[in-house]
């Protein structure tokens, strides 16, 4: 078992006949994943990478029976791009891209909801099950399959994770960046209740940063929903306030959203937290007694 | 991006908001002939810089005349404001907002920005306006009014209308503030807003609302669509070296250290300041490369690290990926010949072909370091930077 994807999952790639859905949909299935289409607008009909493309998502879906589409297209046609693949029936989407606009993401979310669909992202590596499906720009090669669940707002941090709890032996069972936007598809609530339920998943890595309250209310979610061990680190302890306009931004956190306010709730609730990133991996085994 | 009051207050009044009647001047003489436009019988004078906390700092005065407010132009004009949201160099001024004054009754807060946890553009409202307004959502939360709009219909008339009672408005009040914020929240989706603040909103001894301050900052990923807002970047108001750094897509902000960092990934390079911090050390920035790690980025990245004088030595931080360590080595050896670099450098690769990347550090000849994990970085710069000084 592992959580949301496995060998079994049909891929699809939007924007797959650009630079970066060609490198990493050559990536993907060298890995592994199932990779059955792709969709650029204009381009259906032909092939790449020896894949089906679609001009639309609808087709894609229609023909290669697809359940998860990754988007790799320009940020500003993700808003399009993201509630295209809400409506054409996939039941997950993955959204690499960075730097699209916040209000395009609040109604891109709104639709992906409406539908029922599950989004990872955006800005984020993607989601990867070790050995069975990669959907992202995740280095596989350092992936294990195994028993801890890693979940991340960073991409880098995220595979600091990996490459700690497989130098351990332990693996993953799956992997989760959910991403650094305001808006994200997937919170980190969202991904400890699929981790929870998962058997294959023993224990839970998290990785937060500072801003927003993400981190406290899954510290709030963890008190009463989770039983299995998890870990966590918080990013950003030394960061600075920096310069900055009026107080709308402190007023909607009500002064929380700092490192120690993060990790004083995380504790709280029982997870065991380590303020070294170096030292992720032994944080697992602290909190499982592995 | 942040845009100034005065750029704030015309959109402002491009959405049908009322503002104070003003001239924008960036001499003394300007400053005079504005005051002289101006029909009050005292005029007020604020310096414009991206940053609150003007008045407390000096930066604003009621003259009362228009001689004074070149003279108290002058007085600013070119020089910094440090203010309480400043760093300690402050802000340049380079204009300064002449105004007609009003007659304060009441000062209200109101601001908008899209709050994270509800996932979406949250109204904020006080009747607590003016500087102390964090200390009032700390203390007495609930003296802070909120409203969610929901994004398929925008903000309804209840919601102002709600808003306009609960901050104890009446008469012709109640409609002038709905006319108000529905412009200032047509403002914010139109023109993709991040944050828009009007403290104070006031109150006039004749009824009638105000906005006497204005705060705007644009969603930096939706300028693309929009060219006019753009056009309002104030250069000036920012690092040197942060615009210099984001000429590259590089992400840099200064920091008081003297321990270079140069980290892909921004999660990473916040941990990489964290891990140095723990060991002791103290990171001189922030600085993420991003995903594409090329020779050229890494060489400006290097170039603008080392144009901090505190700099005594660098920590390299990069967890490759998919992109190849040993061409991650390649780029940083050519890099750190080209600029000539005389400060001890570590460097951490992690990812695809780590191995080979190392070897081909450790072989350049140069004074590099590898290191063999997030922890041995931090701690061989720490203690090499610790023994040079």
């Amino acid at each position: 078992m592992s959580v949301l994807i496995n060998k079994d999952t049909k891929v699809i790639c939007q924007g797959i006949t650009g630079s970066q859905g060609t490198f990493h949909s050559e990536q993907a299935i060298e890995y592994g994943t199932k990779m059955v289409g792709g969709v650029t607008p204009g381009k259906g009909g032909s092939t790449h990478l020896d894949l089906p493309v679609f001009n639309t998502v609808k087709n894609a879906v229609d023909q290669t029976g697809a359940d998860a589409s990754v988007i790799y297209v320009p940020a500003a046609f993700c808003k399009d791009s993201i509630i295209e693949a809400a409506e054409s029936g996939v039941s997950l989407i993955v959204c690499i891209t960075e730097g699209i606009p916040t209000l395009d993401m609040l109604e891109a979310r709104i639709a992906v909801q409406q539908n029922g669909v599950r989004l990872i992202g955006p800005n984020c590596p993607g989601i990867i099950t070790p050995g069975e499906c990669k959907i992202g720009i995740m280095p596989g090669s350092i992936h294990n399959a195994g028993k801890v669940g890693v979940v991340s707002r960073s991409g880098t941090l995220t595979y600091e994770c990996v490459k700690q709890t497989s130098d351990l032996n332990y693996g993953q069972s799956t992997c989760i960046g959910i991403g650094g936007d305001p808006i994200p598809g997937t919170s980190f609530i969202d991904a400890l209740a699929l981790f929870q339920d998962d058997p294959q998943t023993e224990a839970i890595l998290m990785v937060g940063e500072i801003g927003g309250t993400a981190e406290e209310e899954a510290a709030e979610f963890i008190k009463s929903n989770v039983t299995k061990p998890v870990a966590a680190y918080i990013a950003g302890v030394t960061a600075p306030p920096g310069k900055r306009m009026g107080h709308a931004g402190a007023i909607i956190s009500g002064g929380k959203g700092t490192a120690d306010d993060k990790f004083a709730a995380l504790g709280s609730a029982g997870v065991t937290i380590t303020r070294s990133p170096a030292e992720l991996g032994l944080a697992v085994k602290e909190a499982t007694g592995w | 991006m942040n845009l100034h009051e005065y750029q704030a207050k015309a959109l402002f009044a491009e959405y049908g908001m009322p503002v104070p009647n003003n001239i924008v001047a960036s001499t003394p003489a300007e400053a005079k002939a504005g005051a002289e436009k101006l029909t009050t019988d005292k005029v007020v004078v604020k310096a414009q810089v991206h940053a609150g906390g003007r008045g407390k700092a000096g930066g604003v005065k009621l003259v009362d005349t228009p001689d004074e407010a070149a003279e108290f132009a002058k007085s600013l004009l070119g020089t910094q404001l440090v203010t309480i949201q400043t760093d300690a160099n402050g802000q340049p001024i380079n204009t300064v907002l002449i105004e007609e004054t009003s007659n304060i009754a009441s000062e209200l807060y109101l601001g908008l920005v899209i709050d994270r946890a509800s996932q979406r553009v949250v109204i904020m409202a006080s009747t607590e306006g003016g500087m102390d307004i964090e200390t009032v959502a700390h203390e007495t939360p609930e003296k802070i009014l909120k409203q969610a709009i929901n994004p398929l219909v925008g903000v309804m008339p209840y919601q102002c209308r709600e808003l306009a009672f609960g901050l104890g408005m009446k008469g012709k009040q109640i409609k002038q503030f709905s006319a108000l914020l529905t412009g200032l929240c047509k403002l914010f989706v139109e023109k993709d807003l991040a944050l828009v603040e009007i403290n104070p909103l006031v109150i006039t001894k004749e009824e009638d609302l105000i906005c006497l301050d204005g705060k705007i900052n644009v969603d930096g990923n939706a300028l693309y669509r929009h060219p006019d807002l753009e056009a309002l970047q104030d250069k000036t108001q920012e690092d040197e070296r942060e615009l210099r750094a984001a000429e590259w897509d590089l992400n840099y902000v200064a920091l008081e250290g003297n321990i270079g960092c140069m980290v892909n990934g921004a999660g990473l390079a916040m941990a990489t300041m964290d891990i140095i911090k723990l060991k002791g050390g103290q990171p001189a920035n922030f600085l993420d490369v991003g995903g594409g790690a090329t020779k050229e980025r890494v060489t400006e990245a290097l170039k603008i690290i080392l144009s901090d004088p505190d700099v005594k030595g660098i920590l390299v931080n990069i967890f490759g990926g998919i992109v190849r360590c040993d061409l991650i080595a390649n780029g940083v050896i050519a890099a750190v010949k080209e600029v000539g670099i005389d400060v001890p450098v570590v460097v951490r690769l992690e990812g695809t072909k780590a191995k080979e990347g190392r070897e081909l550090l450790d072989q350049s000849g140069l004074n590099l370091q590898s290191a063999s994990d997030l922890g041995d970085a931090a701690t061989k710069i720490v203690e090499t930077v610790g023994a040079a000084s």
